[in-house]
């Protein structure tokens, strides 16, 4: 696959949410509004794209017995320091995704990338696949957070466009189950022809 | 006594684990095919998630917090959880075969199940407030909290199950079938469990 490919691909042919739906529980919980879902997205590409350079470094040595378990060190490592990095830099976000930063490390995409393609390629093509799958994931949050917010509280990234207060229920737990939905039957949709 | 009650209704009803703080979803969508499996799933979760709190608790008072090593809660619980799952799996195929042969399939998965580490860190970095002011929970209030959250995931895991059972046989829109036309049933599934906010 070309370079660009590698990072396209995470865009349509292999959305992490939409296509192979991965990762469901931050994708409901913290699509609140359109920022929310961008930040969780990109909190969850960067453990991505270091944990697969690290992995593909160390697959080589890492016997295949005790795999797994070495590979949730990684990530729950990469999880900490960016932990670290949000409680000092962006206390303000790390207290709005609150649970689900730590629960990257229980994220299927993460752990899936890393048994499904780092452990096998070389390190260059480890981080584009991060990158590629990461901003797939990174869109498809922003996409769900953009409807969620337009429909629940009229306003889009903070810019408040529909006065009123909104359909609350779609800021609250349904609203993120009826909107994934949906969207995923528009995918389907327009994927299909 | 009553702290005990408000936990419990509050954990299966109001805060539902799925439906209101979507925790381990991904199990709730694979596994609900089927209401035997779905039983199955609940029962092996529900156990899990106990003992799971219960030792990543008791781990976090009398070690990590007076060594001053809070800030490897995530790693530390991660490694607690899948080294349990595995002391599980092993025990149980030994003492008792037959729930080994029920719970067995199901044990692995649990590991990346996100309600499991989810609710290990609610515990020891939430505060709750449960009829009086909010606190951080007890050992005690903290294993009834555990019980009473995966009994909750047992509720809705074997409830969407049913639904799901009978949605197979109905006729679908093409581009709705499968996850789809799941997710929007759990959104109604959510928006029924709204209603029970505001009893605690």
């Amino acid at each position: 696959m070309s370079k660009f490919g590698l990072i396209t691909k995470g865009l349509l042919k292999e959305n992490p949410t939409f296509v192979l739906v991965l990762g469901m529980c931050p994708t409901l919980a913290t699509t609140t509004s359109a920022m929310n879902g961008l930040e969780m997205g990109l909190a969850t590409m960067f453990v991505l794209i270091l944990s697969n350079i690290v992995i593909s470094l160390i697959a080589p040595v890492v016997p295949d017995k005790v795999h797994i378990p070495v590979y949730i060190v990684v990530i729950a490592t990469f999880v900490t320091v960016l932990q670290l990095l949000m409680q000092a830099f962006v206390p303000q976000v790390y207290e709005t995704l609150g649970l689900f930063i730590p629960l990257i490390v229980v994220n299927c995409i993460v752990l899936g990338r890393a048994e499904a393609f780092a452990c096998k390629n070389s390190v260059g093509d480890s981080a584009l696949d991060g990158i590629g799958i990461g901003l797939g994931f990174t869109l498809s949050l922003t996409v769900i957070g953009i409807v969620r917010e337009i429909l629940g509280s009229g306003s889009l990234f903070g810019w408040k466009f529909i006065p009123g207060d909104g359909i609350l229920a779609f800021v609250m737990a349904p609203g993120a189950f009826l909107v994934l939905g949906y969207l995923m039957v528009l995918f389907n949709k327009l994927a299909k022809r | 006594m009553t702290e005990y009650l408000l936990i419990i209704v509050s954990a299966i009803l109001v805060n539902n684990i799925v439906l209101a703080q979507f925790l381990g979803v991904c199990p709730f969508l694979g596994v609900s095919n089927k209401l035997s499996t779905a039983t199955g799933m609940s029962g092996a979760v529900c156990f899990v998630i106990t003992l799971a709190t219960v030792v990543t608790y008791l781990i976090n008072k009398f070690f990590l917090v007076p060594l001053g090593l809070t800030f490897l809660q995530t790693i530390a619980f991660i490694l607690v959880i899948a080294a349990l799952v595995q002391i599980v799996e092993i025990v149980l195929k030994k003492i008792s075969p037959s729930l080994y042969q029920a719970l067995g399939i199901f044990l692995p998965l649990i590991t990346t199940n996100c309600a499991v580490l989810g609710v290990a860190l609610n515990v020891v970095t939430k505060e709750f407030t449960f009829g009086d002011a909010a606190h951080m929970l007890n050992l005690g209030e903290a294993t009834v909290y555990a019980l009473a959250t995966s009994l909750g995931y047992g509720l809705a895991m074997i409830l969407f199950a049913g639904m799901r059972e009978q949605l197979a046989m109905n006729d679908v829109p093409k581009s709705f079938k499968g996850l789809p036309i799941a997710l929007i049933t759990v959104g109604i599934m959510a928006m029924a469990f709204l209603g029970f906010s505001g009893i605690v």
